[in-house]
């Protein structure tokens, strides 16, 4: 095999779903010993693309070559033995299995009389933690107990346990702490230097540029650009992706006025998880929820809805105590409260449900006579929810899970509005999506602020955090370290706070939390 | 050493339904020998193990469809149809009941294969195309065995349906009556062959891969397919092995009646309760998570329920009610957990 001929190539591959094309003759190649970022809005085909590299789809049309070989994947076992190992978005682990287990489900080490050797398997599920500097990983312990953060870096040492010669990330990044994501950037030089072709899937620009050494955009379902680091700005890159000009990434913010505090939070604490946080959110407030992940931010917004028990301290809306003691009375009439929740897929959709379904799914009571819901108001709210937020859907009685990951973001976003609350509490709302969908969410998030919404905002990218929210707080082992408003909200400023640095006078361990 | 613990730890955590399961068993069947009034006697434990060993198969037979997250509705009438055909072919010399014993074991173990065909290629729901088949299982049994009745060979239902003592003296292996014998002789035989079929082939295709393709797609069967495991063959497995420890219940029936009964509503009622052992054992219906040890278990629980009924007087008529409201409490205790779930999103995996 000449040196530079590459490892995969694809011509004149397509793909079409029920009527839409998903990929339409794309020619695409990439070479061992690179880091290949994949660009592209969501829709814009590239998870067909790795689904099809990985096996899990094949091909209506066009070749694959492997090294020069034509092949032929009926299922990701195929792709593997192949050497193209696909890190999934959606985590490909089983939660009641081990994590030893999980790293070893495919090819398990076996005892003489062909059983699994657990030992190996835990030996082998250890060093394949430890080169991803997860030691603190027990591989006895399930992945159900896990968090997100872990479950990701598991299926990274999973996927490295085998051997791959092209390791596709699809948005492998995007659930890790800034600490992992650290690690896997040396991971990904280690490979390159080994020769192995990785295939980047990212929506964070600076992630991409920092990494990869090719680059190239699909804009709906076709391959625009293939080209090297640097021979486009950002801008261009954008542009290329959308295909439009972007002016401004975030809405302009209002001036800073004081306002009154509408949401009340004092003292709450739960199971060790939340230590005692004191929030004041004013009524057309955005206030952003920042720090690293698994630092209480997701048990706040849990806590303020109504899922979790124990809580201490107190909540109130204006002069009112408001403890929900279930999401549904945190809907109810009194309290007014949204919560859009972190995993779209299975806290914030019923997947396998029509769009319609989903979108009345919390506001049942507002389109029902009585015990029995009116068809037509039902089919007006859903249209008006479609409509608000620009849903691209051909039916609203298709399956949500047939929409792509932005859209399905709004369908979740609009079945909330729909209950019209006060308060609205936004769990990372905008991972995983397209740029396009993202700046309509921004612009929703500061309308919605604009109508006297009261919102609170957790996000894991800093940048969202300075262009979306009035005021900042960072959170740290459960508690509120910084609170940062107007000019003060800065990268350095979330950074050094969400390390708890700068703001004590001693350093913490850093890497103790995570875990 | 710490390390040890923790993994003990560790263990013990993630099976408290199992653990719980165990501690429940020996508390109610000591609680029964104190009150019974040949109690701690070998008597009384070969009679209850002979009366147990059925729905324990039973129990292990439902337990791998339900950690697919599944149902197996046939698994009561394979027992039935393996009852039936042990009664013809189980007599003889020594080699036809060997033969015989071959031929019941294969049967319901084709039949169980057949359940996983069908539910793989012809993709079908388990619980609706098991109570199907179900109902061609107990068909055939009729045919076979009109009426009850049937010939089992007289030394094998002795021999099996004793202590050691017994068995080794039937067939005459060695002298039974031998110093270093008599520490075991007591044990009764079904309680040893159940606990090698257990322990002999459960533990071992537990740690197979496609034993683990079992949990993998009871727990997620997406992540399942997207890890490369050979989910057809986990599937149809899990069902073959069902009809394996069904047939073997139904053997044990035969020889421990000496005949054979394709009786349609016990096919029907140990069905149900082996689903209820599976409960109680630990096994969620959900799938994933559990095992056949803690369905055995958990087999064992629901009978010696059963038992106390002889030795506490009950009117006979309300004994259904009895045992229905004991079962409620039993299946209820695994309830409990979910009182401590501070997120109650994690009442909803």
């Amino acid at each position: 095999m000449p040196i530079d001929s590459p490892i995969v190539k694809l011509s004149g591959v397509s793909k079409h779903f029920s009527g839409t094309r998903a990929l339409e003759g794309v020619d695409f190649s990439c070479r061992s010993g690179t880091i290949h970022g994949i660009l592209g809005e969501n829709g814009a085909g590239k998870s067909t693309l790795i689904k099809i590299l990985s096996g899990v789809l094949q091909p209506d049309a066009g070749t694959i070559e492997v090294s020069g070989e034509a092949v032929r994947f009926s299922n990701p076992d195929q792709a593997a033995v192949s050497g193209i190992v696909c890190i999934f978005q959606e985590l490909s682990l089983v939660p009641d299995l081990s994590v030893a287990d999980n790293i070893s489900i495919a090819a398990p080490p076996r005892t003489r009389f062909g059983l699994i050797d657990k030992r190996a398997q835990n030996r082998r599920a250890e060093e394949l933690l430890a080169r991803i500097k997860c030691e603190d990983v027990d591989p006895n312990s399930l992945v159900r107990e896990l968090s997100l953060s872990r479950r990701q870096m598991v299926e990274i040492a999973k996927a490295l346990g085998k051997d791959p010669k092209v390791l596709i990330l699809d948005e492998a990044t995007s659930a890790l702490t800034s600490r992992d994501v650290e690690t896997v950037y040396g991971l990904l030089a280690e490979l390159r230097a080994a020769g192995v072709a990785s295939l980047f899937i990212s929506h964070r620009m600076h992630e991409i540029d920092k990494l990869c050494d090719m680059l190239s955009v699909f804009r709906n379902g076709q391959h625009i650009e293939t080209f090297a680091k640097g021979a486009h700005s950002e801008g261009e890159i954008v542009k290329l992706m959308i295909g439009r000009e972007v002016t401004a990434h975030y809405p302009p913010k209002p001036a800073p006025v004081p306002k009154p505090a509408y949401l009340t939070i004092d003292k709450l604490a739960w199971e060790g998880q939340l230590k005692g946080i004191d929030l004041r959110i004013g009524k057309g407030e955005i206030v952003g929820l920042g720090g690293l992940d698994g630092q209480g931010q997701k048990e706040l917004l849990l806590g303020l809805f109504g899922v979790l028990r124990g809580l201490q301290g107190e909540v109130a809306i204006l002069d009112n105590p408001c403890r929900p003691g279930s999401p549904a009375e945190a809907k109810s009439a009194a309290m007014r409260i949204a919560l859009v929740p972190e995993d779209r897929k299975t806290e914030g959709l019923m997947l396998a449900m029509s769009i319609a379904d989903n979108l009345l799914a919390a506001s049942y009571d507002r389109v029902s006579d009585g015990p029995f819901i009116n068809q037509d108001k039902a089919r007006q709210a859903v249209s008006e929810g479609i409509a608000k937020l620009q849903i691209k859907v051909a039916s609203p009685d298709d399956i949500v899970s047939t929409l792509s990951g932005g859209n399905q973001q709004k369908v979740v976003i609009a079945k909330w509005l729909m209950t019209d609350p006060d308060v609205i509490l936004l769990n990372d709302p905008t991972r995983g999506i397209d740029v396009g969908t993202k700046q309509e969410i921004y612009k929703l998030i500061r309308e919605l602020a604009d109508r006297g919404k009261t919102i609170l905002l957790y996000s894991s990218d800093y940048a969202e955090l300075i262009g979306c929210c009035d005021r900042v707080a960072v959170m740290y082992d459960g508690e509120i370290v910084a609170k940062l408003s107007g000019g003060a909200i800065t990268e350095e400023a979330i950074v050094a706070a969400s390390l708890n640095v700068g703001t004590q006078s001693s350093l913490p361990a850093a890497g103790a939390r995570h875990g | 050493m710490a390390d040890k613990r923790s993994a003990l730890a560790t263990n013990m955590r993630q099976n408290v339904a199992f653990y719980s399961a165990i501690a429940m068993l020996v508390a109610l069947y000591l609680v029964y020998n104190m009150l019974h009034p040949r109690g701690f006697s070998a008597a009384v434990l070969i009679q209850n193990s002979n009366e147990s060993v059925a729905i324990v198969f039973l129990a292990m037979a439902q337990t791998v469809p339900v950690l697919l997250g599944g149902l197996d509705l046939s698994v009561g009438a394979i027992m039935t149809l393996a009852n039936c055909i042990a009664s013809e072919v189980v007599n003889g010399s020594p080699l036809q009941i060997v033969l015989g014993m071959i031929i019941t074991l294969a049967t319901g173990t084709a039949f169980g294969l057949v359940n996983g065909l069908i539910v793989v290629y012809g993709r079908l729901q388990p619980i609706i195309a098991t109570l199907a088949t179900g109902a061609v299982a107990v068909g055939l049994a009729l045919f076979i065995r009109p009426v009850p009745g049937g010939n089992v060979d007289d030394d094998i239902s002795w021999a099996l349906t004793n202590d050691l003592y017994e068995f080794v003296d039937t067939y005459g292996l060695f002298d039974a009556d031998a110093g270093w014998f008599q520490t075991i002789s007591w044990i009764p035989v079904p309680l040893l062959i159940v606990v090698m079929i257990a322990f002999g082939v459960w533990l071992p295709f537990k740690r197979t891969v496609t034993g683990r393709t079992i949990y993998a797609i009871g727990s997620a069967e997406g992540a399942a397919y997207m890890s490369g495991l050979p989910i057809d063959r986990a599937k149809i497995a899990a069902f073959t092995l069902a009809g394996f420890f069904a047939a073997c219940g139904g053997l044990y029936l035969a020889i421990q009646t000496s005949s054979g009964n394709a009786d349609i509503t016990q096919a029907g009622a140990y069905t149900l309760n082996s689903i209820a052992a599976v409960v109680v054992g630990g096994t969620s219906l959900l799938g994933g998570v559990g095992g056949a040890i803690g369905s055995l278990v958990g087999a064992l629980i629901l009978r010696v329920i059963s038992f106390y009924f002889r030795i506490v007087s009950i009117d006979p008529l309300l004994q259904p009610l009895v045992e229905g409201l004991v079962l409620l409490v039993a299946v209820s205790l695994g309830a409990f957990r979910t009182l401590r779930v501070k997120n109650q999103l994690n009442l909803f995996r």
